[in-house]
């Protein structure tokens, strides 16, 4: 999605762009995909940074306007009330934050005014700051279960290191959490690719489906020759890489660069079951649009010494959007997990799909069981289709390495690789999610390309 | 091009490229940033607009002459003119 929104961006100022794509569906970490009957989104839960019409200076706004594209394409509808769920206490939002702030006064009433003062921070922040965001939060918070409540949704809407992330980074996505909002087009992702597809033809834009790179020939420090999948040759003045900084690098076919971009590879992969239910996620007790759970008292937001981690996760209802007076045709829940991509990855084919059943199982009866009001076998028994996708899922549709789907842990903020005419965009550069995609690919295509020429 | 004719280009850019604002009450004598919501990405698009339809190149160096519409039209006449030449 970064190098659609990147390859507008440059055609829209007359410059001839390729854009390649090697999947044969567009939208990269957020693509859909079809099986069966239905059509499910990839990566979307939610597109996070809502704003109202009207709002200025988000950074939904800033996409619209560079990219020419009209809000309305994008039909985002807003979410009705998300969850942060503890066994100690919930708190409650929505894209009201208002709602956020009455939830902390409620239980924690010794912190609201820490929370108020955090929020002027957070709104007006404008260093980026790379100190731990644990750390940090810290000196504006008293009770370590706040912190905790806070930092779960944060980490899981994503944090590319464990246990941790950068406070900038932190502050950042508690704006386009809580401070804005999430939303989702009736449709799921699809609508956004078809009006990013759309104005990308508009501008004149070259789009190859099917068809990746193999290899960057090097020459004095400078990409010379791209090799593409069907051994043809291109070249290019400038190439915006959004594919991850490590899968990246192998395309240089270095072995001193291989070696070191192993250490950059991320941890954190995820599990996610999708059940298609015969009856309203709301009949069945669950009544948020997102729900993030954790039943420990520290989140524990790391590479699990299994194939999955149950103690926390998401719980979401495509469902629980305001889509007026329509409704899904389908009703779905899906849920997610922590999942450790290497002992997916060395399952038998056998094992692999008994794994995948086991763990949707699991998945479901743990959402039952940090749902009130819902029962694991009513739910069970609801259940008309099933998919689970892996970490493995994950590497094989995307290319990205151990199903990091947040991306390396070192991000190339600038988005330069050692490599003069080589550019990261995307979640590698360090923006994630939809909206984070999209104005990477904007800002890197702005800074590398355009600013270049002039 | 007089003064008033490179000003009326300017704000047909930025109604361009920031549909949402309203240009019927810009001031020419203040910075554009402090009457209208516009960030330096807009001023890229600004300066990309220019060359695009008017062939008139703007250097790094020289955005901050694009602060006002008068500070634009004091800048960007001279070169309008020598691209008319």
């Amino acid at each position: 999605m970064s190098g659609l929104a990147a390859a507008i961006r440059v055609g829209m100022y007359g410059k001839s762009v390729l854009l390649l794509e090697r999947h044969t569906v567009a939208g990269g970490l957020n693509s859909y995909y079809k099986i069966g009957k239905y059509t499910f989104d990839v990566g979307l839960h939610a597109v996070t940074n809502y704003v109202e019409k009207g709002v200025k200076g988000t950074p939904l706004t800033k996409i619209f306007r560079q990219l020419r594209i009209d809000r309305d394409s994008f039909g985002l509808c807003p979410q009705t009330q998300s969850r942060i769920s503890f066994p100690e206490t919930n708190l409650l939002f929505s894209n009201d934050f208002d709602q956020l702030r009455q939830s902390i006064a409620d239980r924690f009433p010794n912190e609201v005014h820490n929370f108020d003062k955090f929020t002027v921070l957070a709104k007006t922040n404008k260093e980026y700051s790379k100190a731990s965001a644990r750390g940090e939060i810290q000196s504006f918070f008293n009770d370590p279960l706040l912190m905790e409540m806070l930092l779960c949704p944060l980490l899981y809407y994503g944090s590319a290191t464990e246990n941790d992330m950068e406070f900038g980074q932190f502050l950042i996505l508690f704006n386009s959490i809580f401070l804005e909002g999430f939303a989702r087009p009736y449709e799921g992702i699809k609508p956004i690719i078809n009006s990013l597809l759309k104005r990308a033809k508009e501008v004149g834009v070259e789009r190859k489906m099917g068809l990746g790179v193999k290899k960057l020939g090097t020459e004095s420090n400078r990409v010379a020759e791209i090799v593409l999948d069907n051994g043809s040759i291109v070249t290019a003045d400038q190439i915006l890489s959004s594919i991850g900084a490590p899968e990246t690098q192998r395309l240089i076919h270095d072995s001193d660069r291989c070696r070191k971009s192993e250490e950059n590879i991320g941890k954190l992969a995820f599990i996610e079951s999708i059940a298609v239910l015969d009856q309203p996620p709301l009949d069945l007790g669950f009544e948020d649009t997102i729900v993030f759970f954790n039943r420990s008292h520290q989140v524990k937001y790391e590479r699990p010494n299994d194939l999955v981690d149950y103690r926390s996760g998401i719980i979401c209802s495509p469902n629980h959007y305001d889509y007026g007076d329509r409704s899904l045709k389908e009703n779905i829940i899906r849920v997610t997990a922590q999942a450790s991509e290497p002992m997916w990855r060395a399952l038998s084919p056998e094992d692999y799909q008994k794994q995948k059943q086991l763990a949707f199982d699991r998945l479901l009866e743990t959402a039952a069981s940090v749902t009130p009001n819902t029962s694991v076998e009513k739910l069970k028994t609801s259940v008309k289709f099933r998919d689970v996708f892996s970490p493995t899922t994950v590497t094989r549709f995307t290319g990205r390495i151990g199903g990091a789907i947040y991306g390396a842990p070192i991000k190339s903020s600038d988005g330069r690789t050692e490599i003069e005419n080589l550019f990261i965009c995307g979640t590698d550069q360090g923006y994630l999610g939809i909206i984070g995609s999209m104005i990477s690919g904007i800002a890197m295509a702005n800074a590398h390309v355009l600013s270049a020429a002039s | 091009m007089t003064a008033d004719q490179v000003k009326k280009i300017i704000l047909d850019i930025i109604g361009e490229i920031a549909p949402d604002e309203d240009l019927s009450d810009v001031k020419p004598d203040v910075r554009l940033r402090d009457q209208l919501d516009l960030d330096s990405m807009d001023f890229l698009d600004i300066v990309m607009e220019l060359r695009k339809q008017h062939g008139i190149e703007v250097p790094e160096a020289d955005y901050p002459k694009l602060a006002s519409l008068d500070s634009c039209a004091e800048y960007l006449t001279p070169k309008f003119a020598e691209s008319a030449a």
